[in-house]
């Protein structure tokens, strides 16, 4: 397979969504709305639940399943206001020593002129850098699109795994094809996306991610749900073992090396 | 004394190359860059020598400025440029870029798109970095972040307060994901650097855009915005494509930031280093004498 049907793969509207992950993995699902700010994003959501026995909060960006519920959810691009609820969450979490999932889902932040005045860039970088404060264990889930800084404001983990058929990118290739080749029709997004080594092997190869959660059949069995859940349920045991200082220090060394 | 050299050097070429213009088009009136300048703002065109620290005597507008006149404006004499390096990775193996990287060197006798230093402002040691868009426009790739972040460790290490003056297009393209990884790499060391309740300001200079802005830009404990400088996450084309409409004209401004709440002061670079010195000496404990 191309490297751009990995990435039109990793965009198709049938693949599961945040809420499919999390009604199949988890139990006792509680959302969490508002940024306490003055609003909520519909396209990042979050809350507490149970995997297994041990409580956890998540968070991560939502896509529909068709053009209506994505015009709702603005196609997972994230605004400000959505990664200061995520903040708000992630710290909660930390203080009740909640461990941290997010499920990455996302072309990227949403490029508008309200997202600007709200400080889009600021929402993300906070996410980014409160991160490396939290003293419970963190992982995050690359599921289909994982795109720019839209995608590493959850992408801050003791643990960064990949779905074998996700993309995680700087932009989307079309956008690299535009910016690096001039390219205004986008015939050559596919070079682009061969270029820019994007897949989930790619990405482990260069030690990006830490681990490929093979698909199956995304739509007709529970394969990728016990998947994620049996590692989820594993290396959150394993982080919790660590003190809280080793933890930060990994955490910081994981990052600390590109 | 090598640096004067240097600069004197530089000066001699864009002459002699302003020469060879003239010889070759005798019929059109350049303006000799080197003793006149035009302002990209009020377009009014007015002696070099007139033109304060790049600040246009007409309307005020501030230009660019690289690395090294900023240092020579802010700090009280000397000080001592950190971690250059001769690395220059190309991990998408990308196309011509290790070629444009050597050009750029050659051109700007840059190593990257940033220099660190430490010197004092105001009898205060500090640590700084300054971006240099003639580099790549200033954007992020592994050298910058890595640069970056040594400058930050080493802060932290001495326990010395952090500037960074940002001018930036955004994350790297060319080097990918790496370039990406590099925003959390810094913030990274600034959360730690801030955990030592150590002072951050970070100084928004004229463009500063992307991936910059989404990592240590507007993180600063304090955060200084120069005037006509333009500040943002997305461009303002990529934006105006998504809304179809037109954009207000003063979007994304410093003034436009400062409004929005993400700016805490503007300052005029006639008082950019009173500014900083008076900053630090406040982050110093309480003043005698
Ligand atoms: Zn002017």
């Amino acid at each position: 397979m191309g490297r751009f049907e990995k990435v039109e793969k990793a965009r198709d509207l049938k693949r599961p969504n945040i809420y499919d992950y999390i009604n199949n993995i988890f139990d006792d699902f509680i959302e969490l709305k508002g940024d306490r700010c003055g609003g909520d994003d519909s396209a990042i959501i979050g809350g507490i639940a149970f995997l297994n026995n041990q409580p956890v909060t998540i968070v991560g960006h939502l896509k529909g399943h068709d053009l209506n519920s994505n015009l709702k959810v603005n196609f997972g691009m994230g605004s400000p206001s959505g990664y200061r609820k995520a903040l708000r969450l992630m710290q909660q979490a930390n203080k009740f020593n909640r461990p941290i999932i997010s499920f990455i889902d996302t072309p990227g932040a949403y490029p508008g002129v309200e997202s600007e005045q709200k400080g889009i860039g600021e929402a993300i970088a906070k996410c980014i850098e409160d991160s490396f404060n939290y003293t419970v264990p963190k992982i995050s889930i690359i599921i289909g699109e994982g795109g720019s800084g839209g995608a590493l404001g959850f992408g801050v983990s003791d643990q960064v795994v990949m779905l074998e058929n996700a993309v995680y990118s700087i932009l989307s290739p079309e956008g690299f094809a535009a910016i690096l080749f001039k390219d205004k029709d986008g015939s050559r997004k596919e070079e682009a996306a061969e270029l820019m080594k994007l897949t989930a092997l790619d990405l482990f190869e260069q030690g990006i991610i830490d681990k490929i959660i093979p698909e199956g059949d995304l739509n007709s069995n529970n394969f990728v749900y016990d998947k994620i859940g049996n590692h989820l349920t594993q290396e959150i045991q394993t982080l919790s073992r660590l003190d809280k200082k080793t933890l930060l220090h990994n955490r910081y060394e994981r990052f600390r090396k590109y | 004394m090598e640096k004067s050299f240097k600069k004197q050097k530089d000066k001699l070429s864009i002459f002699k190359n302003l020469r060879q213009r003239n010889r070759k088009n005798k019929n059109t009136r350049e303006i000799p860059e080197d003793l006149f300048k035009k302002c990209p703002h009020c377009n009014e065109i007015q002696t070099s020598a007139s033109y304060k620290d790049n600040v246009c005597p007409n309307c005020g507008f501030h230009l660019p400025m690289n690395a090294y006149e900023r240092m020579d404006l802010i700090y009280d004499g000397r000080y001592k440029v950190l971690f250059t390096t001769k690395e220059a990775p190309n991990p998408l193996d990308f196309p011509g870029y290790g070629e444009k990287i050597d050009e750029l060197k050659q051109k700007t006798k840059l190593d990257e798109a940033v220099v660190c230093s430490i010197g004092h402002i105001g009898k205060i040691k500090c640590v700084v970095c300054v971006m240099d868009n003639r580099f790549m426009m200033g954007s992020m790739g592994s050298v910058v972040g890595e640069k970056i972040t040594k400058a930050i460790e080493f802060a932290l290490k001495k326990k010395l307060p952090l500037i960074i003056f940002t001018t930036s297009g955004g994350a790297r393209m060319q080097e990918g994901i790496f370039s990406l990884m590099q925003m959390a790499k810094v913030n990274g060391a600034l959360a730690r650097f801030k955990a030592a309740n150590l002072l951050y300001v970070s100084y928004i200079t004229h463009p500063t855009y992307g991936g910059v802005s989404a990592s240590f830009a507007p993180m600063g404990d304090i955060v200084i915005g120069e005037p006509f400088a333009m500040y943002g996450f997305a461009g303002r084309r990529v934006i105006a494509s998504t809304i179809k409409q037109k954009l207000p004209d003063d979007f994304q401004t410093t003034k436009y930031n400062m409004d929005a709440g993400f700016i805490d002061l503007i300052v005029e670079r006639s008082k950019c280093k009173q500014t900083l010195g008076k900053i630090l000496a406040m982050h110093q404990g309480v003043r005698h004498g």
